[in-house]
């Protein structure tokens, strides 16, 4: 039955008018055919599933972005595996994406519990923490390059905090100030997760347990964070394809320095490209971020039984 | 139900209120005042006057020309996100056709396809078909890439529609097309709107696209303006957060007055 309604149904026109369709086909009348999926489907393969291929494509080829692409086989990736630069911005990427994720995890959760609350205090403090979600990612980076500046900025000011003032000199700094910049920036995005699933827990299990005389902290321990279990799968997997992607945050703020000691793979991707104009090489960094973004966004899953969950959460939400 | 106020979560709220609101002050009050004043004072203090020179020189310094460019993107985005979409999710929804449903898979795939994945084709694409430093040739990739979750949102709403409505058209023998006229359209508003902000949230903030597909002044997006304005002037801090203030003006003001669109458009989930 589902075959047959596949050959080309018009957009238009009226159909079969006269004649009552018989109760078998009664819900296929007036279903849309493929044409109307058409214009969509060929305007995201033309602008983002050819490029996708293309993408693994120039991973093995060379091309300064003057003369013709040339293909090199393997050239592109082996380069890369004995390249340090390359090694060590996996290992950055990595780092900063796991600081992403222990950071923000607890400060949303406890601040999207807090938010969920009705108290009128909370709701006016909850306008002011979503503001920076009205930044771009751009503006943020700029604000706090600004806010940290080495000569007028904060730590300026406060030398008995920061030493000389100059965060970006030093390794450990500039991820500390790479980490609490996307922290500043997403913890109101994730809270907002959180809020929502709070506010979707029944009642009912607060009530129940408040008979049984649990105080608010077991409360929290066994009812609210059991509940927000899907959230947290989500809201983790959206801060490690956030993390491996970071890129504005690095270029404004730190420009991969001191030396290459904050260029994470995404960056490291930029620079290869479009400032050593290497777009090959460039080509096999973006391909293995794809590649690494999914694998690890479906271990999660595979991992947590998110896949097999969904169905638990019809009850609750 | 609350028995006695949760002072824990008071001081916690307090703490992080310091960590999101000092910026913010400093990011406001720095605009207000003079470059002298915030070199000699330092970001944090009161102050010393009051000045709207650093919002007259952002638009002196080209933010004018920015912003026209970045309405246009964001215009042309939504647009195309407006015509292509909605006909995608009644397809994705109502059809039973397997192409339909292998297309749906497609754009489920593209969910996981950063932009930082293709810029290096994107950019010989782009160059090849004569649209380098064309805002046509930022316009179109930041569309494609607004599609995979537009189309989830936007099916997402549709599938409420409850299917008694489709089949009460059907027997007054109404074509798939006045069904999407009059009855899935009008029904999907808050979907719409949805994916509206949301298209328009990406275009307005958009950065990778416009940072390799454009260079000259004449097709600059505000956020590159930013980043430019950094490289170049970054001594000038109350010049350079003046812009700031007015690249999120926009936004400010569709919290103001559509917050769930926004904010549903931030999620991108909903539109119910």
């Amino acid at each position: 039955m589902t075959t047959q309604t596949t050959s080309a149904r018009p957009a238009a026109g009226p159909r079969k008018g006269f004649r009552r369709p018989p109760a078998s086909s009664a819900t296929e009348v007036g279903r849309p055919g493929f044409a109307w999926a058409l214009p969509a489907a060929v305007f995201f393969t033309l602008f983002a599933i050819v490029p996708l291929i293309m993408v693994a494509v120039l991973s093995f080829m060379s091309w300064d972005g003057l003369s013709s692409p040339q293909f090199v086989g393997m050239d592109n990736w082996s380069r890369l595996m004995d390249d340090p630069v390359m090694l060590k911005s996996i290992w950055l990427t990595l780092l900063l994406t796991v600081l992403g994720v222990v950071l923000q995890t607890p400060l949303s959760i406890l601040l999207g519990v807090w938010a969920a609350g009705h108290q009128r205090n909370r709701a006016v403090l909850s306008v002011i923490y979503f503001v920076p979600l009205l930044l771009s990612a751009t503006a943020v980076s700029v604000l706090w390059r600004a806010l940290l500046d080495p000569n007028f900025g904060i730590p300026a000011e406060a030398t008995w905090l920061f030493g000389d003032g100059n965060l970006f000199g030093e390794q450990a700094t500039a991820i500390g100030v790479l980490a609490f910049v996307s922290t500043w920036q997403f913890t109101p995005f994730h809270t907002l997760i959180y809020q929502g699933a709070a506010r979707a827990i029944p009642q009912v299990l607060y009530q129940a347990a408040e008979i049984d005389g649990a105080g608010r902290y077991r409360q929290f321990f066994h009812i609210t964070l059991p509940q927000l279990r899907n959230s947290m799968i989500t809201s983790m997997i959206l801060m490690i394809v956030g993390g491996l992607t970071t890129f504005e945050t690095v270029l404004i703020l730190t420009q991969g320095g001191p030396g290459t000691d904050t260029t994470i793979s995404a960056y490291y991707m930029y620079d290869k490209a479009f400032k050593s104009f290497d777009y090959g090489t460039g080509s096999a960094i973006a391909l293995a971020l794809v590649v690494a973004a999914t694998i690890i966004s479906l271990i999660v899953v595979r991992v947590s039984g998110y896949d097999k969950m969904r169905s638990s959460m019809e009850g609750v939400s | 139900m609350r028995r006695r106020p949760n002072y824990a979560a008071g001081v916690g709220s307090l703490l992080w209120l310091f960590v999101v609101g000092l910026p913010l002050y400093v990011l406001l009050a720095a605009t207000l005042r003079t470059r002298q004043d915030y070199a000699e004072n330092g970001p944090v203090s009161l102050p010393d006057g009051f000045t709207l020179d650093n919002y007259t020189g952002a638009f002196d310094s080209g933010f004018g020309q920015y912003f026209l460019n970045t309405l246009v993107v964001t215009a042309c985005v939504v647009g195309i996100v407006l015509l292509l979409v909605p006909p995608l999710a009644y397809a994705i929804v109502r059809s039973r056709g397997r192409t339909t449903s292998a297309v749906f898979r497609l754009f489920l795939l593209g969910l996981a396809v950063p932009a930082q994945a293709v810029i290096v084709p994107m950019f010989y694409l782009i160059s090849e078909a004569g649209l380098y430093d064309n805002l046509l040739g930022v316009i179109l990739p930041t569309a494609a890439f607004c599609l995979p979750m537009s189309a989830l949102i936007l099916s997402g709403a549709m599938r409420d529609i409850s299917p008694e409505l489709y089949e009460a058209m059907a027997m007054d023998g109404a074509t798939p097309r006045r069904m999407f006229l009059q009855l899935v359209l009008p029904l999907s508003r808050g979907g719409l709107s949805t994916i509206v902000v949301f298209s328009a949230l990406q275009a307005w903030n958009g950065f990778l696209f416009p940072l390799v597909l454009t260079q000259s002044d004449s097709t600059k997006v505000v956020t590159l303006g930013l980043y430019n304005f950094q490289t170049e002037h970054g001594i000038d801090i109350p010049g350079l957060l003046g812009a700031v203030v007015l690249s999120m003006v926009p936004i400010l003001l569709v919290y103001l007055f559509a917050r769930r669109a926004l904010v549903q458009g931030l999620m991108g989930v909903g539109g119910k």
